[in-house]
């Protein structure tokens, strides 16, 4: 596979085919692991740092699970290509930095990733659509048992795996579930319910996780804590989280339905109309109207639409996304041009 | 929309502040974000809130003596990690483990494993495969220094290995035969 061949092609986690894929995108769980006695990442020299990689490139190559992946070294990939794969929820703004020995292991259906030499030297990503981090456990912990076989882990009796941060140590495992709340964001109920969540220390984020700000109503929950819990347990209590957030915003909905359903009706089919019509259109002005649009197709209005093509939206007018379509640099001028074409493209199509 | 601090360029970054529970919104130019930000990772980076985390467990009188603990598989020091907010290899945590169990007890409210480990199989496997190459390296030394009395040795050390490697395979594939 090359990078270009994943343009003509849906992530298996944007298709919204999975449980409750009204309000939850997507569920993903990664585990951070570490090579016994080789220095981390940001430790070690040039020479650990390729030795790392190469181990680790050819434990992946024996294992059964991870037998149609593509190996990607980072610095053979130029910075819309990293910044593509960023916006593609395939790797970390980190990963894009700084690109000595770091190198990224995906598949087909970009349900996995691998970043390889990140934060830890092995970074393992399961993505899938909808309310599901249980499936993503699944597959991740087979993953991981592959690789526990062909390389030695860090790990030690009493703390577990080893990591370069000890936020990480334990389980290294962050599971974290994408949420759409448009209706929590309108009725000002979402800082309460943000506020509960960050007491039960469960971590929220934007659409890129660390460091990103909320937008177009998207929200990531995740756990914080890595110590002293099974991995069953912990996802098991952020199911319980958004199992009650999920609710909420499902009350929030009907709320809004039942006294200002004109008011609903008209900001989203004024959303749609400017999607259809505009010719100059920014990535924040298309995640808000989107995000609208979106609503609208969960409560019914805009049946014309599907769900998994408006997801893929949001994804395809980001900045690397439209400089691959158009194949050439564009500026950002250029790029709100040709957002606002390729939108109004999709919607008449649809 | 013009920039809110320098009221000049039109503001590209957007970025909620709450500060208790009162959300601030403000729109920044990329140039005052990259300050703004700059100024927020001095005040707020996560190694140095590692860093204080580390600090609050141990008195004054025993900071020289962790400071200067070195990790003897990476050569970080405890000083090292205290700017950094990382450790250097997964054997810092045995070298710094008196100050490291209280730091994780802090962070993650406890400082016991309960997850998965990598199995025991995994284990011996993995064991056995240094052990190989580490044989096979010692065999082309020994055949380049023609030491063949030691060659042969190992050649033997080696086939056994295989052997056992061997039957744990079949072993498991017993195991994973559909009843």
């Amino acid at each position: 596979m090359n990078l270009s061949d994943l343009l003509n092609h849906t992530s298996e986690w944007l298709k919204s085919t999975g449980p409750h894929s009204d309000i939850v995108i997507s569920s993903r769980i990664r585990l951070a692991r570490n090579l016994d006695k080789f220095p981390f990442p940001h430790w070690g020299n040039t020479q650990q740092g390729e030795k790392a990689l190469a181990a680790i490139g050819e434990a992946i190559s024996k294992v059964d699970y991870l037998k149609k992946t593509t190996f990607f070294k980072l610095a053979d990939l130029d910075s819309v290509d990293k910044q593509f794969l960023v916006e593609r929820h395939l790797m970390s703004l980190e990963h894009a930095q700084k690109t000595d020995h770091k190198a990224l292991v995906i598949d087909d259906d970009e349900i996995l990733s691998i970043m390889i030499n990140e934060e830890d030297h092995i970074r393992i990503q399961v993505m899938q659509s909808g309310f599901n981090l249980f499936e993503a456990w699944n597959i991740i912990n087979r993953i991981d048992d592959g690789l526990s076989k062909e390389l030695p882990f860090a790990f030690s009796f009493d703390w577990g795996y080893l990591t370069a941060c000890p936020t990480n140590t334990g389980t290294g495992m962050r599971g974290s579930v994408m949420l759409h709340l448009p209706a929590l964001v309108m009725s000002r109920q979402i800082d309460r319910v943000l506020a509960a969540i960050a007491k039960l220390s469960f971590a929220t984020r934007g659409l890129y996780g660390e460091g990103t700000q909320a937008a177009g109503n998207f929200f990531q929950i995740s756990n914080q804590v890595a110590l002293g819990h099974r991995e069953e347990d912990v996802l098991e209590n952020i199911n319980g989280i958004i199992r009650q957030i999920i609710e909420q915003e499902n009350q929030a909905r009907e709320a809004i339905l039942s006294k200002n359903k004109e008011v609903l009706e008209d900001r989203i089919n004024r959303s749609l109309g400017i999607l259809k019509s505009a010719h100059i259109i920014s990535s924040q002005e298309t995640i808000e109207l989107l995000s609208m649009v979106r609503l609208g197709n969960d409560l019914g209005m805009l049946r014309e639409l599907d769900r998994g093509q408006i997801n893929e939206l949001f994804i395809i007018t980001q900045p690397a996304h439209l400089q691959k379509i158009e194949n050439k640099k564009l500026t950002a001028a250029e790029r709100d041009v040709k957002r606002a074409q390729i939108i109004r493209e999709k919607l008449k199509l649809q | 929309m013009l920039c809110d601090v320098c009221s000049k360029n039109p503001a590209t970054v957007h970025l909620t502040e709450i500060i208790d529970d009162q959300i601030n919104e403000l729109h920044l130019c990329e140039e005052c974000a990259r300050q703004k930000s700059a100024a927020m990772e001095q005040q707020f980076g996560l190694s140095s809130l590692l860093a204080g985390m580390a600090e609050v467990e141990k008195p004054a009188a025993k900071e020289k003596e962790s400071a200067g603990i070195k990790c003897p598989n990476c050569q970080l020091t405890y000083a090292d990690f205290k700017r950094i907010g990382r450790l250097g290899c997964g054997e810092c945590y045995t070298a710094f483990k008196r100050f490291l169990a209280p730091l994780l007890k802090r962070i993650h409210g406890s400082n016991q494993h309960f997850g998965k480990s990598p199995s025991k199989a995994a284990k011996a496997t993995v064991r056995r495969k240094l052990d190989l190459g580490e044989l096979r390296d010692k065999l082309q030394r020994a055949i380049e220094t023609e030491a063949f009395e030691e060659a042969a040795r190992i050649r033997d050390q080696i086939k056994e290995l295989d052997k056992k490697a061997e039957q744990e395979n079949s072993k498991d594939k017993e195991k994973n035969e559909p009843q």
